[in-house]
């Protein structure tokens, strides 16, 4: 099991890097997806099978779907390739390696002080279904007024 | 030997199984559509025509696979191999029989589901790639109409789900021992049936690659087996809409003694697959419009409707 989260874990690091890297952004958003798939990969490993099958289904189903469907209309060629060249050059590069590095040392530094025999226990559909209408079910509530309200006002400016 | 769930033999027998059925089924397919339309049909190679899929096979292999020199390479190959992998995985949860299937999955459904969403990439890739007009309204008119009837396929699954209690694809076919789910959720089987054809854009639904109009759609610079896998894994959808149809809507492998359930299954299945057939012969194809605001206006409603009186009528009991 830890293998398979390692290997996971691999993946989605080395994705995630590509998405920055890449210039062609169909595939950028190739590498998203792989990245996003591998993270439901790691959801499973770590016992919640439910959140895996969701990550697949809502991120790398649904959102990255729209974002491709997006990019398809847009039809951006050479000129984007070569502006996303010109943005990733070294010097950019520099004090974001800077933070992210001082974030990553603190990550390791909080992680390792976890107690690290942690048998994962598994949580099944029920389980999360019985928390979200249950102790959480205001937070859902809000969460698709929140969508509605997005719904309404993009029909509204397609209206226009 | 053994038959267990996920042993290495039935992994092995069941991919086998399910790409040779796929292939079959282009010889099945142009000899049932002549059939109905008072035509002969391939009949010259081998007995019945038999041996076609092997000719078609021998020419598919040996033919010139070209890329286009302007196509997008990664993209371009990467997208065939999407939509066989998605739709290859999709079998692993499908409960075949009794100790026959890949793997017993608490999320069944919901792995269908998924992988039915990570198949719509293929062809909008396809289509994005080839740096063509044709394909790029083929992957358009792909992309739209399957995110619009995933929608619907997911929530008139969800009926079946609520009645039997659980997203465990052998655990819905042993609920259904006393009747099948066709009789109380049968809107949600129809929906699901046109929400099926949609998602493996068979005739009538077929828009995004429609010959007459936009050539051949998304796979219009596909040649050789880049194409050929383009065209098994449409047949491997349909043979994937039907074996689902037959689990969740007709109880599976369920049927009287005198014959194996395998074999209940597999006659099940079949049914469905000629239906389908049945309907690319009879039904003309909608317009592209039409075919959104009626999965929109009609269907959506529909099964929301469907799902709500179902809810009530398990509470109530």
């Amino acid at each position: 099991m830890s293998l398979l989260f390692y290997l996971a874990a691999f993946v989605a690091v080395i994705s995630t890097v590509a998405v920055i890297l890449q210039t062609n952004v169909v595939h950028a958003l190739i590498y998203l997806i792989l990245s996003l798939l591998s993270v439901a990969v790691i959801f499973y490993v770590l016992g919640s099978p439910f959140a895996a099958v969701l990550e697949a289904i809502v991120y790398a189903g649904a959102i990255m779907v729209l974002f491709l469907f997006v990019i398809m209309m847009l039809n951006l060629g050479q000129h984007t390739r070569d502006q996303e060249k010109k943005w990733l050059s070294l010097k950019g590069w520099i004090l974001p390696c800077l933070l992210a590095g001082v974030l990553l040392f603190q990550l390791v530094s909080v992680l390792s002080s976890y107690d690290q025999n942690m048998a994962p226990e598994t949580v099944g559909v029920l389980e999360v279904s019985a928390l979200l209408f249950g102790p959480y079910v205001l937070a859902v509530e809000l969460a698709s007024i929140l969508l509605l309200a997005g719904l309404i006002s993009a029909y509204h400016l397609a209206k226009k | 030997m053994n038959w267990e769930v996920g042993s290495g033999l039935n992994i092995g027998v069941i991919l086998l199984t399910v790409i040779i059925v796929a292939a079959m089924l282009i010889w099945v397919e142009r000899r049932l559509l002549s059939l109905w339309q008072e035509r002969l049909g391939p009949n010259r190679v081998g007995p019945f025509g038999l041996l076609q899929v092997v000719a078609d096979m021998i020419k598919i292999f040996t033919k010139e696979d070209w890329v286009p020199p302007f196509a997008d390479k990664f993209s371009f190959v990467l997208a065939p191999a999407i939509i066989m992998v998605a739709i290859l995985l999709s079998f692993a949860v499908v409960p075949f029989a009794p100790g026959v299937g890949v793997i017993d999955s608490n999320i069944g459904v919901l792995f269908v589901l998924a992988m039915a969403s990570i198949g719509a990439y293929s062809v909008m890739l396809a289509g994005l790639s080839s740096d063509n007009k044709y394909a790029l309204l083929g992957s358009l008119r792909a992309a739209a109409q399957m995110i619009s009837y995933e929608v619907f396929m997911g929530v008139s699954l969800l009926g079946v789900v609520a009645l039997s209690g659980s997203f465990n694809l052998r655990e819905i076919v042993l609920a259904q021992a006393d009747g099948w789910y066709v009789i109380p959720q049968f809107i949600g089987f129809v929906i699901f049936l046109i929400a099926g054809i949609a998602e493996s854009h068979r005739l009538p639904f077929d828009i995004p690659e429609a010959e007459q109009e936009i050539c051949a759609g998304y796979h219009t610079e596909y040649s050789g087996m880049k194409f050929g896998m383009f065209f098994v894994g449409e047949y491997l959808g349909l043979v994937l809409i039907s074996s689902l149809i037959t689990v969740l809507f007709f109880g599976g492998w369920m049927g009287p003694e005198f014959l194996p359930p395998i074999i209940w299954f597999v006659i099940k299945s079949f049914i469905f697959i000629a239906f389908f057939i049945l309907l690319r012969a009879a039904i003309p194809r909608p317009r592209y419009d039409q075919l959104m605001s009626y999965g929109w206006l009609f269907l959506l409603p529909l099964s929301l409707l469907n799902l709500l009186v179902t809810g009530a009528i398990i509470l109530s009991t």
